[in-house]
């Protein structure tokens, strides 16, 4: 499936060369049909993630402090991380600022 | 520098102009105390006393700003002619109008910080009318602030930033109710601030006090215009207002330390907080008013390098929500108790670094002691473990630079540099490592050593050490 996997707020330098928008290729998990965002997570620890990966997941969901964004979409108002994606989507990960 | 006669005049100058900015601060207080003594109702003189700046840092309760009568307007609600024709670009915009300028001459705001966010947050709000102005902060303005605190300016270098704030709000616009609030915003305060004004601006620069703020504002339920920027980025939402969720029901639990970047580490553009500070304004001038859809529920995420702003939509407030759900327990007395601090394990400001501690006395020396090995000539290596773009900001000559974040894979580049130095002394030279603070140098002499590198040490507090107990030329930053 077509993503686009887009991170910000500082998560993007845990990403090589410190890119924030990746165009992507995620395939369903083993034996499902769909691409949920379970799936999307685990994928982008493996395939993108370079260093510290504490510093975006926790357990099977993102850090504290990470917000989750599908089309412009609190993740929490679409399913979290039983959220079902589709073709073209763009799924946002922004990690919240506190300077000023 | 400067010769004599110049040096004098300048001073003569300086002398005079000293002497006629106390006398006009003198006058300005005195016009003051009378326009408010023209004011009808109980709020005037209380008024007047607080704008002398409320620098005592007790909990104070003695400055109301709330039911002001509205700066300009007549009590019969009419505006005078000197008023009409300052806010006559406002008076013309059909949705905003005489309604909403009222409105605005008739809220309270509370500016939280008044660094990089609440500059132009305190400088729009005074310039365009409001009521009353109420500004924290109880930092000092420093000279690295000036590049994006543009409310400051060199001449209040060392002042308190309230002060200096204040002063540049009432040069705007004398009509304004300028409150002075001089204290850092703790628990033990801000019930009795936050209080008394009817919108809160949140332009502060760390964690708790954002978390704290948040909490602060359900209790006392007021809106809170949140802004924050860092590097080339900012965010900007409106927490507990129409529906809107509140800090804590987007983030429950706190990010963990280490991904908590601030402006004294990861530097800042000057004008990304600007802009980020001035659609603060705009949010809360939205509020006080009623005019428009505020950003409640949405948040706006601004990246300054791409020059892309885009606006998403955040959940609504959670009914389970610890703070501001409707079986919360969360009482006053539960906040003034609560310690932010801890709960985020962050310190409530942006210049305390978090120190860790992970080496033995043994494996470390003082900042005057690695003088004494360069003074005694002393065959070693030093190793700068800062970024790249740090270490081209200054160093001390000769240091090799192997980032941190890269030391493990460069461990060859060490080793040739340490036989080169062999060589060249026929002695086996010591490893000291540095960095800025003294807390990365610490990470790396225990990676150094868990490499074979037993005779590495590093310099505690790091180069700020340095330029504080040895060579005060040496520039921080």
């Amino acid at each position: 499936m077509h993503l686009t996997l887009e991170f910000g707020g500082g998560l993007e330098l845990l990403l090589e060369n410190s890119t924030k928008v990746h165009k992507v290729e995620v395939p369903p998990k083993d034996g499902e049909e769909k691409v949920t965002m379970k799936g999307v997570l685990s994928w982008a620890k493996t395939n993108l993630i370079k260093e510290r990966p504490e510093m975006f997941v926790k357990g099977d969901s993102v850090r504290p402090g990470v917000l989750v964004l599908i089309n412009d979409c609190d993740w929490e108002i679409c399913g979290g991380l039983d959220a079902v994606l589709e073709e073209k989507d763009v799924v946002v990960f922004i990690s919240t600022l506190h300077g000023g | 520098m400067g010769g004599g006669g110049g040096g004098r005049r300048r001073e003569e100058i300086e002398g005079e102009l000293k002497k006629l900015r106390a006398e006009r601060k003198e006058l300005d207080a005195r016009i003051r105390l009378l326009e408010s003594q023209l004011e009808v109702g109980p709020v005037g003189v209380g008024g007047a006393a607080a704008e002398e700046g409320v620098v005592d840092g007790s909990c104070d309760g003695s400055v109301a700003c709330r039911g002001r009568g509205g700066n300009g307007f007549a009590p019969d609600g009419g505006l005078p002619a000197d008023m009409i024709y300052r806010y006559s670009r406002h008076l013309l915009l059909p949705d905003f109008g005489v309604e909403g300028q009222r409105k605005l001459s008739q809220s309270s705001i509370l500016v939280v910080g008044a660094g990089g966010l609440g500059s132009p947050v305190a400088l729009y709000l005074a310039a365009c009318g409001v009521g009353c102005l109420g500004i924290v902060d109880g930092d000092d303005v420093e000279l690295n602030n000036l590049h994006r605190q543009i409310i400051h300016k060199e001449a209040y270098v060392g002042e308190p930033k309230v002060k200096s704030a204040a002063d540049a709000c009432r040069e705007i616009n004398s009509s304004v109710k300028v409150v002075e609030h001089q204290h850092t915003l703790r628990p033990c305060n801000a019930l009795e601030i936050v209080r008394k004004y009817d919108i809160i601006v949140d332009a502060t620069d760390n964690l708790p006090t954002r978390y704290m703020i948040s909490d602060c504002c359900v209790l006392l339920n007021k809106p809170l215009v949140s802004g924050a920027a860092l590097g080339l980025e900012g965010q900007l939402t409106v927490y507990h207002h129409n529906g809107s969720p509140c800090y804590r029901c987007l983030f429950p639990s706190p990010p963990p330390v280490a991904a908590c970047q601030r402006c004294s580490d990861s530097g800042v553009l000057g004008v990304v907080p600007g802009v980020i500070g001035c659609l603060q304004a705009l949010e809360a001038i939205k509020v006080a008013t009623a005019v428009g859809e505020p950003l409640c529920g949405r948040m706006l995420l601004f990246d300054a390098l791409s020059a892309r702003i885009r606006i998403v939509k955040l959940r609504g407030s959670l009914p389970d929500c610890t703070i501001c759900g409707k079986k919360s327990a969360f009482t006053e007395q539960d906040f003034q108790k609560f310690d932010y601090e801890n709960f985020t394990q962050s310190p409530m400001s942006d210049k305390t670094a978090p120190s860790v501690d992970l080496l033995p006395e043994n494996a470390r020396i003082t900042s005057r002691d690695y003088k004494s090995m360069v003074d005694n000539a002393e065959p070693h290596l030093l190793l700068d473990v800062r970024p790249t773009h740090h270490f081209q900001i200054t160093s001390i000559s000769p240091s090799l630079n192997i980032p941190l974040s890269m030391l493990e894979e460069k461990l060859p580049v060490l080793e040739t540099s340490l036989k080169k130095r062999a060589a060249a002394s026929g002695k086996e030279p010591s490893l000291v490592v540095l960095c800025r603070r003294g807390n990365d140098s610490q990470r790396a002499v225990k990676l150094l050593r868990e490499k074979g590198f037993a005779s590495a040490k590093d310099i505690i507090g790091g180069l700020q050490a340095w330029g504080r107990d040895v060579d005060p030329d040496f520039p921080v930053y």
